[in-house]
């Protein structure tokens, strides 16, 4: 674990005090280990399916580790103290993803079907692009502050993303009743994935901006301080907002979880508990409202309370995925000796099944631990970062990850109603998985930007910026 | 904003940890509800991707899985179609395992812990996994022999080794194809059981060892064991044998078959009395002798009422519970309350033959693994000594009196001794017909049992032609 500080630059700064270790050698040997394992699984894959590995194995492993070497080189030029375990997670998520993707290939070619598509290798190109884009964050932006400048430049565009397949025709924007998508010439995107992010940077910005404020109390009703009334405005704007998605788009999962982010960022950044407990009262009056009127929240509901009574239709899946799980059992089937194709779409919002299924609940229990120290890293930088804007961003990023991981595998376990969305860098989908890459390069940028030490042995070319990196707070401009 | 930003950090903590207590409740406390329900196909097809092991009747397959390309990899196939089917049973995805399918699965499907170095061994070496082989006991000639006298009744066989108790026939009609119910076509399979389902009478039940009937006079072998062992009693004992028995305390009145005459005299030796199957003598007999006595001896037997696992299930034997003296007149010409199956009846047939012993049945031979070494070799164990070799003696001069001279007449083999007992047994519809037997009485290799439900002759007529090829099949196939 304890790598040593390699970094040369660092190294040879020649600065009087130690300066604190890069830790980029711990990231570069856990990250070696995530793709030993990734390469592992896959040779397990193919030897317990096909009796061989498969030729292309050598492309995709040279692809795959190549793609670490680039995200770990570029993070020690361009952001040399980060966080060294953000890499080393989402690396093993993802080849775990990819892995259980190839398996799903292998096991519908298997079954005979003839229109089987080779899902493994486009979800490889979809991560490629997500490290061009990691770079590409990590290289323009080199300051997170530099963000906030953009807060309501992103929040139009996060809200154009957001609406664009609500106005589009169904046929370019309707997949099995949820209008999320654009689809043109043979590619399916989610905009709602990279709304996301442009809206969770708008809100850090904003809230930075207007906290003051927003944590004004009025009156103290039963021991909570409630905010005044004409400042509940931004929270009830996001619930509409979510209600319009959830109207509109028929997508819960999205609208459950932007308004999720939204309040807990309004928390954190008010440190006012009321915040949370009006949120989730508009939440709770927003749920019943949506089952009320909207059949496909009653089906959502009643299927989630009661699976089995809907087995062989809205239940199937749960009912299937449910029997996957506990087939699993402790250790699992092993890899390619379940049937995780029995599960309807288990390639994407189903991979988590998958998983439980063929390594078992120590598998996803390990997948569960892999997600939340990504999670707690990245509110570890959150907590250390010295920028009001950069510990609100890092939050509300960090959260979007844990909320997001909590809804999926909650409906798909049958915790919580199903919802539609992605297993976050393990699901097949290219949408999320380049949005959450982009989502990864600000985590790893503002991590950087947290662990550094306050005088760096600035490398040549770097802006001066120590100057005001001591502030504690500091008080955007929009 | 640090405080909120750690809650909210211990929030994700306790999100998480919801996660993997729900994970855990699923994967670990519901497990096992899950991987059983029936909607889940994975068992099925994981049951079906491993080759399951053959039975085997005298080194030919009776029931074998080939390989398909279909979801369900190996197909289970009966190539005799319904010669063994009351013994495999059937293999179906739809409807479970029946028969020694379902009674040896464990060792069929390769999950028997005794095959549990095989396993590891595959896993080593590559190989793909299969079940154990499961040897019956059976004889394809005895077998064959049954099923060709049962032809176009309703009723069973049973056959055994008398000095083993390994089960040489089992046999039941009608009889159905169990590869039809093990197919891979769901409607296949539907239709097929429900064409089962309609029949007048099922196909499925078998009769040899599955349900119990009124053994008629077949119960005299019983009786006059308890006579004999009574020691009061000796085949020249002469014994009353009116022509018209008016029951005690009833005005009821017992009739000899047809209302024939047993003796000029009304009395005759007791051998007589079996050789012509007199009524009216084992009714009086029954009645002096005593219920405890006669009781005692057919438990000796194994008729306490409860059935045998030889792995199959069998149903259980009973002489009833007579009130009076009226019923256990009756209940000793084995009417009344009396019900035997016949794997019974053919027990009491291989008792007498081996000196009195009733070997425990059984019909698996062997398991194997499927490299062909033996995992487990039946040995012969004593179910109980029923009578004394002294009585067992007297009781084989009786019944080979019974096929020399008397009903059992068409059971009669040439250069042979059998010795046997017919039974025509009173019903709610036409008569059964029994005939239990062995051969040869000195030196017995085959110990029989036929039943035919409502066949409407007598044993002799109808059932011991059937016992004489069935005996016949085996001495001459064996020696």
């Amino acid at each position: 674990m304890t790598g040593p500080s390699t970094d040369p630059r660092s190294a040879g700064a020649g600065s009087p005090a130690a300066p604190p270790p890069t830790r980029r050698g711990t990231e570069a040997v856990m990250l070696a280990f995530a793709v030993v394992i990734t390469l592992a699984a896959q040779s397990v894959v193919d030897i317990t399916l096909t009796g061989s590995l498969r030729p292309e194995l050598a492309t995709f492993g040279g692809w795959f580790t190549a793609l670490w070497v680039v995200m770990h080189l570029v993070v020690r030029r361009f952001a040399p103290y980060a966080d060294p375990l953000l890499l080393p997670a989402v690396a093993l998520l993802s080849g775990l993803g990819l892995t259980m993707i190839h398996r799903l290939d292998l096991a519908g070619e298997q079954v005979g079907a003839t229109a089987t598509r080779e899902d493994a290798p486009v979800q490889l190109v979809w991560a490629t692009l997500g490290v061009v884009l990691f770079v590409a964050v990590l290289l323009v932006v080199r300051d997170h502050r530099l963000l906030s400048r953009f807060a309501y430049t992103l929040a139009l565009v996060g809200l154009l993303l957001l609406a664009l397949p609500a106005v589009l025709p169904a046929s370019i924007s309707s997949v099995n009743g949820a209008k999320i998508w654009i689809r043109l010439a043979g590619f399916s995107i989610q905009p709602g994935e990279f709304a996301k992010i442009c809206l969770i940077i708008f809100f850090a910005a904003y809230l930075v901006d207007k906290r003051d404020v927003l944590a004004l109390a009025s009156r103290r009703v039963m021991g909570l301080e409630l905010p005044r009334g004409r400042d509940l405005g931004p929270v009830v704007v996001a619930w509409m907002l979510s209600i319009l998605v959830l109207v509109f788009e028929r997508d819960l999962g999205s609208s459950l979880l932007l308004f999720g982010i939204f309040v807990v960022m309004l928390y954190v950044a008010t440190e006012r508990a009321s915040w949370l407990v009006i949120g989730v009262g508009l939440f709770g009056a927003g749920a019943l409202l949506a089952y009320q009127f909207f059949g496909h929240v009653q089906v959502r509901v009643d299927t989630w309370l009661d699976p089995f009574a809907y087995r062989d239709t809205g239940g199937y899946q749960m009912v299937q995925s449910l029997f996957g799980l506990g087939t699993g059992g402790l250790f699992g089937a092993g890899l390619g000796g379940g049937r995780p194709d029995e599960v309807p779409v288990a390639k994407s919002d189903f991979i988590a099944a998958a998983i439980g299924e063929e390594l078992g609940l120590f598998g996803l229990v390990a997948v569960i631990v892999v997600y939340l120290v990504l999670v707690e890293r990245g509110l570890r930088s959150s907590l250390i970062v010295r920028d009001a804007f950069g510990k609100l961003l890092a939050a509300g990023l960090s959260f979007a990850i844990a909320w997001q991981v909590f809804v999926v595998l909650g409906g798909v376990t049958g915790l919580l109603p199903l919802t539609g969305l992605t297993t976050p860098f393990v699901a097949y989908g290219g949408s999320s998985l380049v949005a959450n890459f982009a989502l990864l390069a600000i985590l790893v940028r503002i991590s950087d930007a947290a662990r550094r030490p306050a005088t760096p042995a600035v490398p040549p070319g770097t802006p001066p910026r120590a100057t005001f990196v001591d502030a504690p707070t500091e008080v955007v401009k929009p | 904003m640090n405080a909120p930003l750690r809650r909210v950090a211990i929030s994700v903590l306790v999100l998480f940890t919801l996660l993997i207590v729900n994970v855990n409740y699923i994967q670990v406390v519901r497990s096992e509800e899950l991987r059983s329900d029936p909607g889940n196909r994975r068992v099925i097809v994981e049951e079906y991707d491993r080759q399951r092991g053959s039975i085997i009747v005298d080194g030919t397959e009776i029931a074998t899985s080939v390989a398909t390309d279909d979801d369900l990899t190996y197909l289970r196939q009966y190539p005799q179609g319904g010669l063994y089917a009351g013994v495999t049973g059937y293999y179906s995805f739809l409807y479970g395992a029946s028969g020694i399918e379902q009674a040896e699965n464990d060792v069929l499907t390769g999950d028997d812990a005794r095959l549990f170095t095989q396993r590891l061994s595959d896993i080593f070496t590559g190989r793909d996994p299969s079940g154990g082989d499961v040897v019956l006991t059976l004889d394809a000639a005895v077998q064959e022999a049954a099923m060709a006298g049962l032809e176009g009744v309703t009723g069973a066989v049973v056959a055994l080794d008398p000095s083993t108790g390994a089960v040489l026939g089992l046999a039941s009609t009608p009889t159905y194809d169990p590869t039809l119910l093990s197919s891979h076509d769901g409607t296949a399979i539907r239709d097929y059981a429900a064409e089962l389902e309609g029949a007048e009478r099922d196909p499925r039940l078998n009769r040899a060892i599955s349900d119990n009937y009124p053994p008629g006079s077949v119960f005299k072998v019983i009786v006059s064991a308890a006579a004999l062992s009574s020691g009061e009693y000796t085949p020249d004992t002469v014994v009353p044998a009116p022509d018209v028995l008016t029951l005690p305390g009833t005005s009821t009145t017992l009739e000899n078959f047809g209302g024939s005459r047993c003796s000029g005299s009304g009395e005759q030796p007791l051998i007589d009395s079996l050789t012509i199957s007199c009524n009216t003598a084992f009714a009086l007999l029954g009645i002096e002798l005593g219920e405890d006595r006669i009781r005692e001896t057919a438990e000796a037997f194994g008729m306490d009422g409860e059935g045998l696992t030889i792995p199959l299930e069998t149903a259980g034997s009973t002489v009833g519970d007579p009130e009076n003296d009226a019923q256990l007149g009756v209940s000793s010409i084995g009417q009344q309350d009396v019900r035997m199956t016949p794997l019974q009846a053919a027990m009491v047939a291989a008792g007498v033959a081996n000196d009195g012993t009733v070997m425990t049945p059984y019909l698996v031979g062997q398991l194997r693994a499927p490299d062909l070494t033996v995992i487990e070799q039946t040995d012969p164990d004593e179910l109980s000594e029923a009578v004394s070799p002294e009585v067992a003696d007297q009781l084989t001069e009786m019944m080979v009196s019974v096929v020399e001279n008397g009903s059992g007449r068409a059971a009669r083999i040439p250069g042979i001794d059998v010795a046997g007992k017919t039974g025509t047994a009173e019903n709610a519809g036409p008569d059964h017909n029994w005939f239990i037997g062995f051969a040869p009485a000195d030196d017995p290799q085959i110990a029989v049992a036929v039943f035919v439900a409502n066949g409407g002759g007598t044993g002799g007529d109808v059932s011991a032609p059937i016992a004489r090829q069935v005996m016949q099949a085996y001495l001459e196939g064996g020696s």
